[in-house]
């Protein structure tokens, strides 16, 4: 049986995210992974805006907070000028999918050699539930009070679809965090990541797909039964592109 | 001494600035500065740095801002419209303190402007150059040798105070090509990487982090304290050249191109006999604002701010030091359109011949 203890990289205090959120469990897991690979040292997250930011309060390693959506950018001077450091860009949906959109995709293309590690909740927690790029139809936020209208506001971004489209990158997968089957793949596909990274393959982007208790408006439980039923049909969790796996 | 080349003012920024240890350079392409990205490009991988072409001038800046945080000598150029992007993240870089440097060779304004040499972004570099309330040094070079010596200690100044520089020039000194002296390459050694730099290099082995977002009461501490910075560069370190000021009886003030020109057309007014000098900031911010607060207004009859931009920028920072001891009077081109020793000269001629 493993020992079940803190990780090292997590501040310990009492977490500043709402209960239920999958933020904590999406921290672990990166840093669980971290300590695994014996990088904790030579680990650097780059912290971006949203309830992501939190991760000011909580993080132990190195860590540089960035301008919302550039944590890609931030983490291209990172990497370049450091290459040696283990790099990662720790972002929300709003931060990347919207205001980032440009840094994440152009980031990808150049196949810059750290990972993202993207946290999807369909809602911008931290300014208070407003749209994000990524809420489902029909999903009310404090910005589409009668349900997100694709007639004004277009689709969800799938960014894992997207980002597979592009040459470059190495490694994108979705992993869902509501399950004890999600959790574990989504630690196996965070360690792959950055094992890729390691090795100097090339950009690595993992999403989690996770929750918003309080602007939800439900429990945390019923925020997992809702993922099963609208988040996940639309977001299919699943390894969207593996070069290493196409190679052998 | 040092090496003699005939270079363009923007490729000569890019060298001065590897010798000066600039090892790292993001910038997106806008005219007319982009030989400095041109010449960064293939100079940066020869002395074992990073170029990076940026997405846009957003993320140019920020990719600055995450090397500048490891603690390498970073910076990205532009013009104008693409100084407002990177204000969002010069910004950043005040509030993270973190050190770098930004070239901007202006253009016509506002807007999209023109692609001609202007002077119309002075109001943006030393007021408000992002949002936040907060200053870079800005030095405003007159020549392709003066950009050298300022680029190669720029990061000098912008790791002593832990803020990000501005070099302010236009089209006009980016684009002639002059005898330049370029100066040994600076060694800089792993080890002396900044303390404070997220890097590992300089053996640093306790958590470093960095961050843009403060707490307010420690916020507003660091607003004092920044408070404090301005003022001791206005202490310390004011760059001015006062030019046949001590007889003077009109005095222009006019900075980079413009001072150029204005100076020709002294030299030639005093053949004529009239008395006129110069004040020519090298610095922006901090102004050198004694320099025009202690003439002797027995003997000074007027003072002349000459720009290349309409209207004029820096006269309201001159007229606060006359303190209407005296007329103070503006001529400029604008949009693009230069100055030219003609003009310059009636202009000043009008002046100092008796007329108003």
């Amino acid at each position: 049986m493993a020992e079940y203890k803190r990780s090292t990289l997590i501040a310990d205090a009492p977490s500043g995210y709402c209960p239920g959120c999958l933020h904590s469990l999406a921290t672990r897991l990166v840093s669980d992974v971290i300590e695994e690979l014996g990088q904790g040292d030579n680990s650097l997250n780059v912290i971006s805006v949203g309830c992501s930011a939190l991760n000011i309060l909580y993080w132990n390693g190195d860590f540089l907070s960035v301008a919302h959506g550039r944590a890609p950018a931030a983490a291209t001077g990172i990497k370049r000028t450091n290459p040696e450091r283990l790099v990662f860009a720790y972002q929300g949906d709003g931060d990347l999918a919207a205001i980032g959109l440009a840094e994440i995709m152009s980031a990808a293309n150049r196949g810059e050699n750290f990972t993202v590690i993207f946290a999807n909740n369909q809602t911008y927690g931290m300014t208070g539930g407003q749209m994000a790029p990524t809420t489902l139809i029909g999903q009310k936020t404090t910005t589409t009070i009668y349900g997100r209208d694709p007639a004004t506001t277009g689709y969800p971004m799938k960014m894992c679809e997207l980002i597979s489209t592009l040459e470059a990158p190495v490694y994108v997968a979705r992993f869902a965090l509501n399950s004890p089957k999600g959790v574990n793949d989504a630690r196996k596909g965070i360690k792959k990541a950055f094992q890729l990274q390691m090795q100097g393959k090339g950009f690595t982007f993992v999403e989690l797909l996770t929750n918003c208790p309080t602007n939800w408006h439900m429990t945390p439980l019923q925020t997992l039964d809702y993922m099963n039923t609208n988040t996940i049909p639309y977001f299919k969790p699943g390894v969207y592109k593996d070069t290493e796996v196409d190679e052998a | 001494m040092g090496e003699k080349r005939f270079m363009k003012g923007n490729e000569a920024i890019a060298e001065a600035a590897v010798r000066g240890g600039c090892r790292f350079f993001a910038g997106y392409p806008i005219t007319p500065q982009n030989e400095i990205p041109e010449y960064f490009s293939w100079r940066l991988p020869e002395v074992g740095g990073a170029y990076v072409q940026g997405e846009s001038e957003i993320a140019s800046v920020n990719m600055v801002y995450g090397a500048a945080a490891m603690g390498t000598r970073a910076m990205t150029s532009s013009s104008g419209p693409g100084i407002s992007l990177k204000a969002e993240g010069i910004s950043y870089l005040a509030a993270a303190a973190l050190p770098a440097v930004i070239v901007n060779i202006s253009r016509g304004g506002p807007g999209l402007g023109s692609i001609q040499p202007a002077q119309s972004d002075y109001l943006q570099a030393t007021k408000a150059l992002g949002h936040g309330g907060f200053h870079a040094m800005v030095f405003a070079p007159n020549s392709a040798q003066e950009a050298v010596d300022v680029l190669y200690d720029a990061w000098d100044y912008a790791e002593r105070d832990r803020n990000p520089v501005l070099v302010l020039m236009d089209g006009c000194l980016g684009n002639i090509m002059e005898e330049v002296e370029l100066p040994p390459m600076k060694e800089l050694k792993d080890e002396d990487l900044p303390e404070w730099s997220l890097t590992r290099r300089n053996g640093r082995d306790w958590q470093g982090n960095i961050t843009p977002i403060y707490t307010e009461l420690i916020l507003e501490g660091i607003n004092a304290a920044a408070g404090d910075m301005y003022k001791d560069w206005e202490e310390n370190d004011v760059k001015v050249e006062e030019f046949m000021l001590e007889d003077a009886e009109y005095v222009v003030v006019a900075y980079g191109i413009a001072s150029r020109v204005a100076k020709e057309a002294i030299l030639n007014l005093r053949e004529k006999g009239f008395k006129v000098g110069m004040i020519r900031p090298i610095t922006l911010f901090p102004f050198p604002k004694k320099s025009i607060k202690n003439l002797d207004y027995g003997k000074v009859k007027g003072v002349i701010d000459i720009e290349m931009t309409i209207p004029a920028q820096m006269r309201d920072d001159i007229t606060l030091q006359v303190m209407e001891r005296c007329p103070v009077y503006e001529y400029g081109r604008s949009g693009g359109c230069l100055l030219d020793d003609e003009g310059v000269y009636e202009a000043i001629y009008e002046i100092v011949s008796g007329g108003e």
